[in-house]
């Protein structure tokens, strides 16, 4: 599919469509708080569908576009080696049971939703949940230490949506670009 | 029915493409959508759905289909999860072929930079509002703070992170 990123050996046969769809699927079903080092493990050591530098060199452009950056992943994958269909299969794999499981639990809470204790138990699930986005708010603050540029931009846009409550797309169109200049010349 | 399903997955088409870093980076912007502007939900049902997310397995973005659930039901799920899976997709297919001329290019360097602290500001804006949403009670706040320092210094699974709140909760001692 893109034979500028086929420098590099591939297994002697690619996947096909089952073993995308299954291979993206343990990956959704087992993957608890954080999908991508089981995506690794699976893509790259596993069924060695890709090499290490590939697989970086993939992720590297799912990262910088929007989206989840796993959910990018299994179409750059899909498509690679089987086609548009590929991307949907390994997509499908990826996404249809956990978002059958969380619309199950959703489903299961909404019915018992006025019994005290659900209400208690979910109270504390979703005070460990914010415990963990607090946890990964500060561990992408940690390499921005001393960075006084980079710092300056998380203070306005943390003010601008947490504090303002201004609407994201002014805000990204406004702080963007000035990130962007602010942040010219310095080490990524 | 059919202009709910159409506003749902125009808002979530929306904060796809905005999604920079994943569904961390727009989780605020989610909630003012779907809590200040339409009142899909109240900001206390926000927050459950998001817990409920937490604890299912996969991408970082179940809240997504929860929402579209307690919207519009079983479509409403399949709506959002189409809105906010696809058009990132599709870029993704779209750019890959492009990737190895663009990678180096000093435009996609400097954006990348410019991004980096930019995400990092809005990741923390979804941690204050949630935890806004969930600390009810100082016992709450406490779990909170306690599963944040853990998980910052330790590499104990998510999982049981969640599992301890959840059994905390249950016994009622943080109400």
């Amino acid at each position: 599919m893109t034979p500028a990123l086929d420098e590099t050996p591939k297994p002697a046969s690619a996947p096909t469509l089952t073993a995308l769809f299954m291979g993206f699927l343990s990956v959704g079903l087992m993957g608890f708080g954080g999908v991508l080092p089981l995506a690794r493990r699976m893509i790259v050591e596993e069924k060695r569908w890709l090499g290490a530098a590939e697989f970086t060199e993939r992720l590297a452009l799912c990262q910088f576009l929007p989206g989840g950056n796993v959910i990018n992943l299994s179409v750059a994958v899909g498509l690679e080696f089987r086609g548009w269909g590929g991307a949907v299969v390994a997509l499908l794999g990826l996404t249809a049971a956990p978002t059958t499981l969380a619309v199950a639990l959703g489903a299961l809470y909404a019915r018992n939703a006025h019994d005290p204790r659900v209400q208690h138990l979910v109270a504390g699930l979703a005070a460990a949940a914010a415990g963990l986005l607090v946890a990964t708010a500060l561990k992408m603050l940690i390499p921005l230490r001393g960075n006084l540029r980079a710092l300056a931009v998380v203070v306005t846009g943390f003010a601008a949506i947490a504090l303002l409550r201004l609407p994201l797309l002014p805000v990204m169109l406004t702080l963007l670009p000035a990130s962007v200049l602010l942040m010219r010349g310095k080490p990524s | 029915m059919i202009a709910l399903l159409l506003l749902l997955g125009f808002v979530f088409a929306e904060l796809s493409l905005l999604a920079f870093g994943g569904c961390n980076s727009v989780l605020p912007e989610m909630h003012r959508v779907v809590v200040d502007q339409h009142h899909w939900m109240s900001a206390s049902e926000f927050t459950t759905l998001f817990a409920l997310a937490q604890a299912a397995p996969g991408p970082n973005m179940m809240i997504v289909p929860l929402i579209g659930w307690r919207v519009a039901g079983a479509p409403g799920a399949l709506v959002c999860a189409i809105a906010m899976f696809g058009p990132p997709s599709l870029l993704t297919a779209v750019t890959l072929r492009l990737w190895q001329r663009f990678r180096d290019h000093p435009l996609r360097v400097a954006a990348q930079r410019g991004l980096g602290p930019l995400t990092v500001g809005l990741v923390a804006a979804s941690a204050w509002l949630i935890t806004l949403g969930t600390a009810k009670t100082p016992a709450l706040l406490a779990v909170t703070a306690g599963v944040a320092a853990t998980a910052a210094t330790t590499r104990l699974h998510p999982l049981w992170l969640l599992g301890t709140g959840a059994v905390l909760g249950l016994s009622g001692l943080l109400s």
